[in-house]
């Protein structure tokens, strides 16, 4: 691991599949003493959890001041304090969110999914497509065979979008982080506006009907019947929910850690204002220059938190850090790289355009309410 | 013999499901005939849509992940 924020652009196939489909041996035999277990565990689990998340703040004080010689209503001792506290939290409140993230994604895979969405009409079809991104596992790596999957069974080509644009974006580990460390508001923002973007957007291209600008030999491809659906019992469940822990907190726990720590330092020492002539709500332009940056970078949801963290806490404005952190996660040049398989340059540039405005717009949006 | 395939376009998690695979083939004692499927067209022929996938005498096994080692020999032995 080298600087954690480095941007990287080097692996147009990087891979980010977290996605504990249920295809596999999992299929096991119910016997109730196992599920038996799995209840009694699990409940241990949760009341665990739940007394460590409501002692943090008493054990960050006690840590900070009483383990460690930091003193009271000093500026390194509310930092300290800060992050021993923040960091613990945002990382229980992400294992939960991972761990039901992935229970839930045992119920969605992408074939069923698609067949949600095949036949579907446009409009409540990218409604359900942007809220089936959701739950739906999913990593820029199968971004094209999930195109051909869903265009080639009778998934409408503007629902297929709303798909693809929502799945990336509206992340649960942005939403934990979010809500971590900034609030439910600004997490329900970035929740709400994501999934309208997806919604928009994926309608906007549907109604241009550009299904001749993508690649003919797509719609000739014949689909193979793929998978039979193993019908998973919870214990199978349980540990994919918690496999999913496992590979997405081990992925992310730097960043998380890294992110809190900027904001440490905001929190203990009085924030410079220097972002925010250039960054602030003043500066009309800032917007687009943010989404004009952010769309060619490529980085993980977790990776970009950091830069919110120390952009926010320097004075840039919200809608501006927002559009940006969006547009580096909702698009990036190695995704177009992919996706020119499959779509002619013209429906690409339409893509990425219509997002991009899109994103602009809610950045606007933001700059103006808060 | 067995014909073991592997789908995918070449993303590191393709190649830790071919190592893993092989690993796991090995150690049952299996013959087997690993194969890489690294054009799109063919693997949407098997019907997966999340990549890199596993298939076995051509019915897919796993895909979209790699599973752990107990997982792949068990679906390994199972398929026998």
């Amino acid at each position: 691991m080298n600087q954690p924020n480095k941007v990287d652009l080097s692996k147009p196939a990087a891979c980010c599949c977290a996605s504990p489909t249920g295809q596999t041996a999992y299929g096991a035999k119910k016997t109730p003493a196992r599920l038996f277990r799995f209840i009694a565990m699990g409940s241990v689990g949760v009341l665990f959890w739940w007394l460590a998340y409501r002692n943090l703040a008493l054990f960050s004080q006690w840590l900070t001041y009483t383990v460690l010689p930091f003193k009271r209503d000093t500026h390194l001792g509310a930092s300290v304090e800060f992050f021993v506290y923040e960091a613990p939290k945002v990382l229980l409140l992400l294992a939960l969110v991972v761990f039901g993230v992935g229970i839930v994604r045992t119920f969605f895979t992408p074939e069923r999914t698609r067949r949600i969405l095949s036949g579907k009409r446009e409009s409540a079809g990218n409604v359900l497509a942007a809220l089936l991104g959701i739950v739906t596992p999913f990593c820029s790596c199968s971004a094209v065979p999930l195109f051909i999957g869903f265009v080639t069974t009778g998934v409408p080509l503007g629902v297929t979008f709303s798909f693809l644009i929502s799945a990336p974006m509206v992340n649960e580990v942005a939403l934990v982080l979010l809500f971590g460390m900034f609030g439910w508001k600004v997490a329900g923002l970035y929740l709400g506006t994501g999934l309208l973007i997806a919604t928009i957007a994926g309608w906007v291209i549907g109604r241009l009907h550009m299904e001749k600008h993508v690649e003919d030999w797509v719609f000739e491809t014949k689909p193979g019947n793929g998978t039979e659906d193993d019908s998973l019992d919870w214990s199978a469940r349980v540990r994919l929910g918690w496999d999913a822990v496992k590979e997405i907190v081990g992925q992310v726990w730097l960043y998380v850690l890294l992110g809190i720590a900027v904001g440490a330092g905001i929190h203990g020492f009085v924030p410079e204002n220097f972002m925010a002539s250039i960054m602030g709500k003043g500066a009309w332009w800032s917007v687009p220059l943010a989404v004009l940056l952010g769309v060619p970078m490529y980085s993980n949801a977790a990776g970009i938190i950091p830069v919110v963290q120390a952009l926010l806490g320097k004075g840039a404005a919200l809608g501006t850090v927002l559009a940006f952190m969006m547009s580096v996660i909702a698009l990036s040049l190695p995704e177009a790289i992919i996706l020119r398989k499959v779509l002619k340059p013209r429906l690409i540039a339409t893509f990425f355009g219509i997002v991009a405005l899109s994103i602009m717009l809610v950045g606007y949006l933001f700059n103006f309410l808060m | 013999m067995k014909k073991l395939q592997i789908l995918g376009t070449g993303c590191t998690k393709c190649k830790a499901l071919t190592e893993a695979t092989k690993k796991a083939a090995d150690e049952l004692g299996l013959e087997y005939e690993l194969g890489k499927v690294t054009d799109i067209k063919e693997i949407m022929a098997f019907g997966v849509m999340t990549t890199p996938a596993l298939a076995v005498d051509g019915a897919v096994k796993v895909a979209g992940k790699v599973p752990n080692h107990t997982e792949l020999k068990a679906l390994l032995s199972a398929t026998k």
